[in-house]
C-alpha cells in the first residue's frame, strides 16, 4: 500500500505539473482526489490493514492528499499567471497611435491677456468696471481736460455720431475714470477694460477697434510713489519677477505729471536689439496722476483727495506675449490662430 | 524733431566724443524729450575723398572715357577712369577710393576699365545722395560736342562725318575746334576755337570742352551750341548730358574727407516731442533742456541788427490785423536783396535737420524756424499790392496758388495773409506763389507772426498741406517769439550779405500777452510726488529751465504755456529729479474688498462653459455695413434696421453700430470656410447697440454660438445650449418652432424660453443667407440675451439625497400623428405619470414601413424609482398604464 501511494505521488504530481489548462487541472483532481479518484480508491483498502497499520496509512493518506492538493494550487496560480500574461499580450496596442480628440474650446488670446490682468488687479483690491462705448464728447475729452481744438477731437480722428459732435465711440477708456469718479463712492479702486475707437485704417499694427484697459485709484494721500509700487508689480506678476522698470515723463492732458512705463528689454537685456527696435527698453503703458482740475470737475476735492490712473493697448501687449506679428489676425478669427492658444 | 549734435555744441557743451549717442539720448529721454532713433550720418559714406585732376587723357581703348591721375593726398598720384567729360586739369572732385562706400550703400573697390587700372570712381551729385540745392553751382550745362554727334539715320546724317574746323552747319553757326581751355572761375573757361580762317578766343559756360574737341560755334552771339542751340535729340550727342562729376567750389585741399565737405561728420538726433511741448520743437528748445538734463551752460545770443539801408519800415507798409485769430505779426523789411544760394554752414546744418536747401533768403526764413521755432515767411514786397499786409480770414470764393504750385480754394475759415486786393499766402501753412522769392526779387518784407494753433491746424487738414510751419503752429507756440526770430532773420541777411536791413520793425499786438504765475508750494509737490524735495532744490531746477521766481511766485516764462498749476510745477520737478528716483510706496488708506460682480462672473462661467464643449472664443467689430442687414435678410420694416449711423466713417463696411449680432458670427464663419477649415464652433460674448431716444445707446450683451461642419446639426447646437443652461442652473427650458424668422431655416428654427423669459433664437442659418455670403454649407447660430440668461440663471444649488433605492426601467413605444412634437409628448408623459417617474428619455422616432402615413412612432424609456422602498412591478405597470392612458386621451397615440 505504501508503494501504490509512493507511485500515486509520483504520477500525480508529474501529471499536474504537465497540465497546461485550469480544465486539465479540474480533471486530475477528480481523477485523483474524486470520491471514485485513485487516492479514495487506495483508502478503501485500508479496511485490509491491521489496527496497528491503519492509522500509519492514514495519517500518510492525507499527507499525500495534501502534497496533491498543494500541487494542484500552485500549478493554477502558476497557470493563471501564465494565462494573464498572455491575455495581456493579445490586448497590447500600439501606443503612438494617437489619442480620440477631446473637443476643447479656446479663449482669444487677447482675452487670455486680459484675464490675467484683471485677475492681478482683483487679488489687489481693485473693482472692474464696465462702460458705454457709444459715449458723449463730454466725457471723452472735455471731463478729461482735452480742449475744444485738440487734434484728437477731429473728425478725422474720432467717429462721431451727431453732426454737433456730441455724441462718439469713444477713443480711450479714460471716460471711465470721470464715469468712476461721479458715481462710485471714494476711495476708488478700479479698472475698466473695453473696446475703443479710432479712424485708423486697417494695417499690420492699426485697427479702427482696438481694446484699452484703464486703470485708477483715488484716495487721500495717493503719490506717484504708490502708482510707481503698483505698476512695477502689476509688470512684475505679467513679465516675471525681476523685470527691470522704468518711467519716464509724457503727456496726457488729464494726468500730471504723466509718465509712460517702458520695461528692459527681456530678449537682449537692455543692450537693444530688434525686438525693443535697439532701445532696450519697451513701452507698456502710459500713466500719471489724476489732474486736479479732472478730479474737481468730477467733484472731488483736489486738496484732499488725489490719485494716480494709467491706460494700456490690450492689443500690443497681446501681440508682445504670443509674439504675434500682424494685428489683424486678431480679428480675422481663423480657427487654425485661435486654437494655438 | 531731427537735431544735429554739432549744431547744438553751438548752444551748450555736449562734444561727441563725451557724450557718445547712446548717453545723450538716454539721459534726454529719461528728463522728457524722448529720442526715437540717433543716426551716425558718417557712416553712410566712407573713404571718400577730395581730389584734384593733376592730368587728364583720352582713353586709349575707349572714345567716350577719360583717364585722370589724380592728387588724393598722398604721396602718389591714383589713376582713376571717368565716363564724366565735364571733369578738367586742376578740378577738384569727390573721388571714391578702393574699399570705399557711397551712400547708395554701394561699395567701391580698385577695377579694370577696358584694360586700364583705375583705383576708384569719381562722384557725381546724385552717387553723394545730394542735389543742386546742396551744391547749388554744380549745375551741369554741356556743350554739343560734334565729334560725339551719332546720326538718327545714319542714310542722313544732320552733321557730316568728315565735318571739320570753320565748315558752315547752319546760318552762322560754324563748326570750331577747341585749341586751348583755361579755367576762368566757377563754371566759366577760357577757350580758344579754331573756326578755320581764324582763331576766336571768349569766355564760355559750357563745362564739357576739352583740347581737340570740334564744337558748334554761333559767330553772331558768340557763343558755343548746346543741344538746345541746335534744336537736336539726346540721343544724337549720347554723351553731352546735364549730369557728370561734381567740380568742387569749396575750401578743401586734395585728402580732404568728403564728409566734411557735405556737412556728414554730424550725428542727428530724431526725437519725440509731445504736443505740450512745441518749444521743443527747436534747437534752442533742445538745448534748454539738454542744457538742464546735462547741468550745464545755456549760451544764448542776442541778435543784432546794423540796419544800414536807409529809410524806415513805416514809410514803405503798414500792417493790419484784421482777424484774432491772429495774435501777433512782427514785419522787418530788406533792401537790395541779393538771392544766391547761402553758405555751405548753413546749408548743412538745414539739410541735417532734414530741410532742403533753396536759396539765401528761403534758407534764412527755414535756419530762424529751426534755431528759434518760429515760422517764418518771406514776401517779395514789390507783388504786395497797395503796399499794405492785412491779416484777414478768406473771403468767400478767394483762391490762391501756394509755393507748391497747386491753386487753392480758401473758405471763410481759413485766416490769409492779404495784401489790399488778394491773398498773398495761407496763414502759417504756405506763402502764396504770387509773392514768391525769385532771381530778381529786390525787397523781401520778413513776416513773424502769432497765429491761433487750431485754426492753423484746421486750414491746413482742409487744404490737405502740413507744412513744417503749420505743424508748429498747431501747437500754440510763443507770442513773445515772434520778434527775437525776425531779428534774426536781418541779422543772418547782414552775415550773409544777402541785402541791406531797413530800419524799424512793424510790430503788432492787439492784446495784451498774459504772464502765468503759479505759487510754488513745495510740500503739495512732495505730497504729490510720495518724495521729500527739498525748496532749494525745486527752485534750482525751475530757474534753470527759464523759470522766474518771485518769493513764492514763479513766472512761468512765456514758451511754457503748458505750465498753469502746481501739478505742472510737481512734473518740472520731478523731471529733473529723475522719475526714476521717486521711492515706490504701496497705497494706503481703505482697504477695497475688490473682486468680480455677479455679471462678471457669469460672463466668465458662459465662456468656461462654451470652451469645455470645444467653441473657441472670437472678437468681431462692432460695426457693420448697412447691406449686413439684406444680407440677413432682416425684414425692411424691423426696428433693428434703425442703427446708429457713423457720420464719418471708414468705410460703408464699418459704418453703422450692429443691432444685431448675427452678421458678425455670419462673417466669421464664412471666413473660416473660405479658408477650408473642415469645421468651426465659436462664441462670442458682444455687445449690439440699440439707439436711445437720447442719442445714445442701450448696449446689451448677447451670447452668440456659431458653428459648420460634419459632427453639426441643429441639435448638436441644441444640445450646446442645452448644457449651457444646465451649467447656468437655469429652470426647464422651451424650444418652440420658430418659422417667421427670415434669417433662420423656418423648419430648422427655435425661440428659447426659460418659464416666460424669452432667452433668444437658435437654428440653421436660412440657405438664402448663406447664398448671400456665398456658402452652400450649413450654418447653425444661437443669439442668446446675456441679460435674460442672467434673470434665469440658478441660485446655488442645494444638495437632494441620493437614491437609496434602486430605479426601474421600462420601454414604451407609441405610435401618434407625424405633426405633433416629441417635445408635447414628453412634457405630457412627464406631467402625468405620477410620483414614481423621474425621467423620460427619447431613443426613436420612426416613420416609414409598418406605419400608417402621416404617423410616427415614438419611442421613449421611462426610469422610475421611489425614495421610500424598492419598486415593485406593479408600481412600475401603473406607471407605464398612467403614461399611456394620458398619450392616448391627449394625442390619440397608441402602444405599437
Amino acid at each position: 500500500m505504501k508503494e501504490l501511494m509512493q507511485s500515486l505521488r509520483e504520477a500525480s504530481i508529474k501529471a499536474i505539473n504537465e497540465s497546461d489548462s485550469p480544465e486539465s487541472i479540474e480533471a486530475l483532481r477528480v481523477k485523483y482526489l474524486g470520491k471514485k479518484g485513485e487516492l479514495t480508491a487506495i483508502l478503501r483498502q485500508m479496511g485490509k490493514l491491521s489496527p496497528e497499520e491503519r492509522p500509519v496509512m492514514g495519517q500518510l493518506a492525507n499527507q499525500l492528499r495534501s502534497e496533491i492538493e498543494q500541487a494542484i494550487d500552485l500549478r493554477k496560480t502558476i497557470l493563471s499567471k501564465v494565462l494573464l500574461e498572455k491575455q495581456l499580450e493579445s490586448e497590447a496596442v500600439d501606443v503612438t497611435l494617437p489619442g480620440t480628440a477631446q473637443p476643447v474650446g479656446h479663449k482669444h488670446p487677447m482675452y487670455n491677456v486680459l484675464d490675467q490682468i484683471k485677475d492681478i488687479f482683483v487679488g489687489m483690491g481693485f473693482e472692474i468696471v464696465d462702460g458705454p462705448e457709444v459715449e458723449l464728447a463730454d466725457y471723452n475729452f472735455t471731463k478729461l481736460n482735452i480742449d475744444e481744438g485738440h487734434p484728437s477731437r477731429d473728425w478725422t480722428d474720432t467717429f462721431y455720431f451727431t453732426e454737433d459732435g456730441r455724441i462718439l465711440l469713444r477713443t480711450q477708456t479714460s471716460p471711465m475714470q470721470v464715469h468712476a469718479m461721479e458715481t462710485r463712492s471714494l476711495p476708488i479702486r478700479m479698472i475698466a477694460p473695453g473696446r475703443v475707437y479710432r479712424k485708423d485704417e486697417v494695417d499690420a499694427t492699426h485697427s479702427p477697434m482696438f481694446h484699452q484697459i484703464e486703470g485708477m485709484v483715488i484716495d487721500k494721500g495717493v503719490t506717484m510713489a504708490d502708482l510707481k509700487a503698483t505698476l512695477n508689480l502689476v509688470v512684475e506678476k505679467i513679465y516675471g519677477k525681476g523685470t527691470v522698470t522704468r518711467f519716464r515723463p509724457h503727456h496726457f492732458p488729464f494726468t500730471e505729471p504723466s509718465c509712460e512705463m517702458d520695461i528692459q528689454c527681456h530678449k537682449c537685456g537692455g543692450k537693444g536689439c530688434p525686438t525693443c527696435k535697439g532701445e532696450g527698453w519697451i513701452e507698456v503703458l502710459g500713466a500719471g496722476m489724476v489732474h486736479p482740475k479732472v478730479l474737481a470737475g468730477c467733484g472731488i476735492d483736489p486738496d484732499v483727495y488725489s490719485g494716480w490712473a494709467f491706460g494700456m493697448g490690450l492689443e500690443r501687449l497681446a501681440m508682445g506675449e504670443y509674439k504675434i506679428t500682424d494685428l489683424r489676425l486678431i480679428f480675422e478669427n481663423d480657427v487654425r490662430f485661435l486654437e494655438q492658444f | 524733431m531731427k537735431l544735429s549734435r554739432k549744431w547744438l555744441n553751438e548752444f551748450v557743451d555736449l562734444p561727441l566724443d563725451q557724450y557718445d549717442d547712446r548717453t545723450f539720448a538716454e539721459a534726454m529721454t529719461i528728463s522728457g524729450s524722448k529720442v526715437e532713433v540717433t543716426e551716425d550720418l558718417s557712416a553712410s559714406i566712407k573713404n571718400v575723398k577730395v581730389g584734384k585732376i593733376l592730368k587728364l587723357e583720352k582713353h586709349p581703348n575707349s572714345d567716350h572715357m577719360l583717364v585722370a591721375q589724380i592728387d588724393v593726398g598722398l604721396d602718389e598720384p591714383v589713376q582713376i577712369c571717368t565716363g564724366a567729360w565735364n571733369v578738367h586739369e586742376g578740378d577738384l572732385v569727390p573721388a571714391a577710393l578702393h574699399n570705399s562706400l557711397l551712400p547708395s550703400g554701394v561699395k567701391i573697390t580698385r577695377g579694370k576699365l577696358r584694360g586700364v587700372p583705375s583705383e576708384g570712381m569719381l562722384c557725381s551729385l546724385k552717387e553723394l545722395n545730394v542735389t543742386t540745392h546742396d551744391f547749388p553751382y554744380a549745375v551741369i550745362k554741356p556743350a554739343a560736342l560734334l565729334n560725339d554727334y551719332h546720326a538718327i539715320d545714319p542714310a542722313k546724317p544732320s552733321v557730316s562725318a568728315d565735318i571739320k574746323a570753320g565748315d558752315k552747319i547752319f546760318g552762322k553757326v560754324v563748326a570750331a575746334r577747341i585749341k586751348a581751355v583755361a579755367n576762368a572761375g566757377v563754371n566759366l573757361w577760357d577757350t580758344v576755337l579754331d573756326i578755320g580762317e581764324a582763331d576766336v578766343e571768349g569766355v564760355f559756360d559750357v563745362q564739357n570742352l576739352h583740347v581737340g574737341d570740334l564744337v558748334a560755334y554761333d559767330t553772331v552771339k558768340n557763343k558755343i551750341c548746346t543741344l538746345e542751340d541746335l534744336h537736336a535729340k539726346q540721343e544724337e550727342f549720347p554723351h553731352c548730358i546735364e549730369d557728370g562729376i561734381l567740380i568742387l567750389h569749396e575750401d578743401c585741399r586734395p585728402g580732404d574727407d568728403m564728409r566734411t565737405l557735405l556737412g556728414l561728420d554730424d550725428h542727428v538726433v530724431e526725437f519725440e516731442i509731445t504736443p505740450n511741448r512745441p518749444d521743443c520743437l527747436c534747437m534752442i528748445g533742445l538745448a534748454r533742456e539738454a542744457a538742464v538734463t546735462f547741468d550745464k551752460e545755456l549760451r544764448l545770443h542776442e541778435p543784432v541788427v546794423k540796419a544800414t539801408a536807409g529809410g524806415d519800415i513805416n514809410e514803405l507798409t503798414k500792417i493790419f490785423i484784421e482777424d484774432p485769430l491772429c495774435v501777433r505779426y512782427t514785419g522787418r523789411m530788406v533792401r537790395n536783396v541779393r538771392i544766391a544760394p547761402s553758405p555751405a554752414w548753413m546749408r548743412e546744418r538745414i539739410r541735417n535737420a532734414g530741410m532742403r536747401p533753396i536759396n539765401n533768403i528761403v534758407d534764412i526764413t527755414n535756419y530762424v524756424m529751426l534755431e528759434y521755432g518760429q515760422p517764418m515767411h518771406a514776401f517779395d514786397f514789390s507783388c504786395v499790392k497797395g503796399g499794405e499786409i492785412h491779416v484777414r480770414c478768406a473771403r468767400e470764393g478767394e483762391t490762391i496758388q501756394t509755393l507748391d504750385g497747386t491753386e487753392r480754394k480758401l473758405t471763410p475759415s481759413m485766416l490769409c495773409i492779404c495784401d489790399t486786393e488778394k491773398p498773398v499766402g495761407v496763414a502759417g501753412v504756405m506763402g502764396g506763389a504770387n509773392s514768391e522769392i525769385v532771381g530778381d526779387t529786390a525787397m523781401v518784407l520778413f513776416e513773424s507772426a502769432n497765429f491761433n494753433g487750431t485754426s492753423i491746424r484746421r486750414t491746413a487738414t482742409a487744404l490737405g498741406m502740413r507744412t513744417d510751419a503749420s505743424s508748429r503752429y498747431e501747437k500754440g507756440l510763443d507770442p513773445q517769439n515772434t520778434y527775437k526770430a525776425v531779428q534774426r532773420a536781418c541779422e543772418l541777411i547782414e552775415l550773409l550779405g544777402a541785402g541791406e536791413v531797413v530800419e524799424g520793425v512793424i510790430d503788432v499786438c492787439p492784446n495784451e500777452l498774459k504772464q502765468t504765475t503759479v505759487k510754488l508750494e513745495p510740500a503739495k509737490v512732495n505730497a504729490l510726488l510720495g518724495t521729500d524735495i527739498d525748496e532749494q532744490t525745486m527752485r534750482d531746477i525751475l530757474i534753470k529751465l527759464g523759470f522766474t521766481l518771485d518769493g513764492d511766485t514763479i513766472c512761468v516764462p512765456s514758451w511754457r504755456a503748458d505750465v498753469e498749476h502746481y501739478s505742472d510745477i510737481a512734473e518740472e520737478v520731478a523731471r529733473f529729479y529723475g522719475y526714476n528716483e521717486i521711492p515706490t510706496t504701496f497705497t494706503g488708506g481703505i482697504t477695497t474688498a475688490g473682486g468680480y460682480t455677479p455679471l462678471q462672473q457669469l460672463e466668465r462661467k458662459i465662456g468656461e462653459c462654451c470652451r469645455s464643449m470645444g467653441l473657441d472664443e472670437i472678437i468681431t467689430y462692432s460695426f457693420i455695413s448697412p447691406t449686413y442687414y439684406d444680407k440677413i435678410r432682416m425684414p425692411a420694416d424691423s426696428p433693428l434696421r434703425d442703427s446708429l449711423r457713423i457720420l464719418n466713417p471708414l468705410g460703408e463696411d464699418t459704418s453703422i453700430m450692429r443691432t444685431t449680432i448675427l452678421p458678425s458670427m455670419l462673417e466669421i464663419l464664412t471666413r473660416n470656410y473660405n479658408f477650408r477649415n473642415k469645421e468651426a464652433a465659436l462664441y462670442e460674448i458682444g455687445r449690439i447697440y440699440l439707439k436711445r431716444p437720447d442719442g445714445m445707446a442701450d448696449e446689451p450683451k448677447i451670447v452668440s454660438l456659431g458653428g459648420y461642419g460634419e459632427k453639426m446639426d441643429f441639435f448638436t447646437l441644441k444640445g450646446w445650449v442645452e448644457k449651457l443652461l444646465k451649467e447656468l442652473g437655469a429652470g426647464k427650458a422651451r424650444f418652440v418652432a420658430e418659422k417667421s424668422n427670415p434669417s433662420y431655416h423656418p423648419g430648422r428654427c427655435a425661440k428659447l424660453f426659460v418659464g416666460d423669459t424669452e432667452i433668444g433664437v437658435l437654428g440653421q442659418i436660412h440657405p438664402l443667407v448663406a447664398a448671400n455670403y456665398g456658402v452652400d454649407a450649413a450654418f447653425y447660430c444661437a443669439e442668446l440675451s446675456f441679460d435674460a440668461l442672467n434673470t434665469v440663471k440658478g441660485e446655488l444649488p442645494v444638495y437632494k439625497p441620493l437614491p437609496r433605492f434602486p430605479s426601474v426601467t421600462r420601454d414604451i413605444a407609441v405610435v401618434c400623428r407625424a405633426d405633433i412634437p416629441v417635445g408635447e409628448l414628453m412634457d405630457c408623459i412627464m406631467a402625468r405619470g405620477g410620483r414614481y417617474l423621474k425621467d423620460c428619455a427619447l431613443f426613436d422616432v420612426y416613420m416609414g414601413t409598418h406605419i400608417a402615413a402621416g404617423m410616427k412612432s415614438v419611442a421613449f424609456s421611462l426610469t422610475m424609482r421611489s425614495d421610500e422602498q424598492t419598486l415593485t412591478v406593479e408600481h412600475a405597470e401603473e406607471t407605464v398604464a398612467k403614461v399611456l392612458k394620458a398619450l392616448s386621451d391627449k394625442y390619440n397615440a397608441v402602444m405599437r
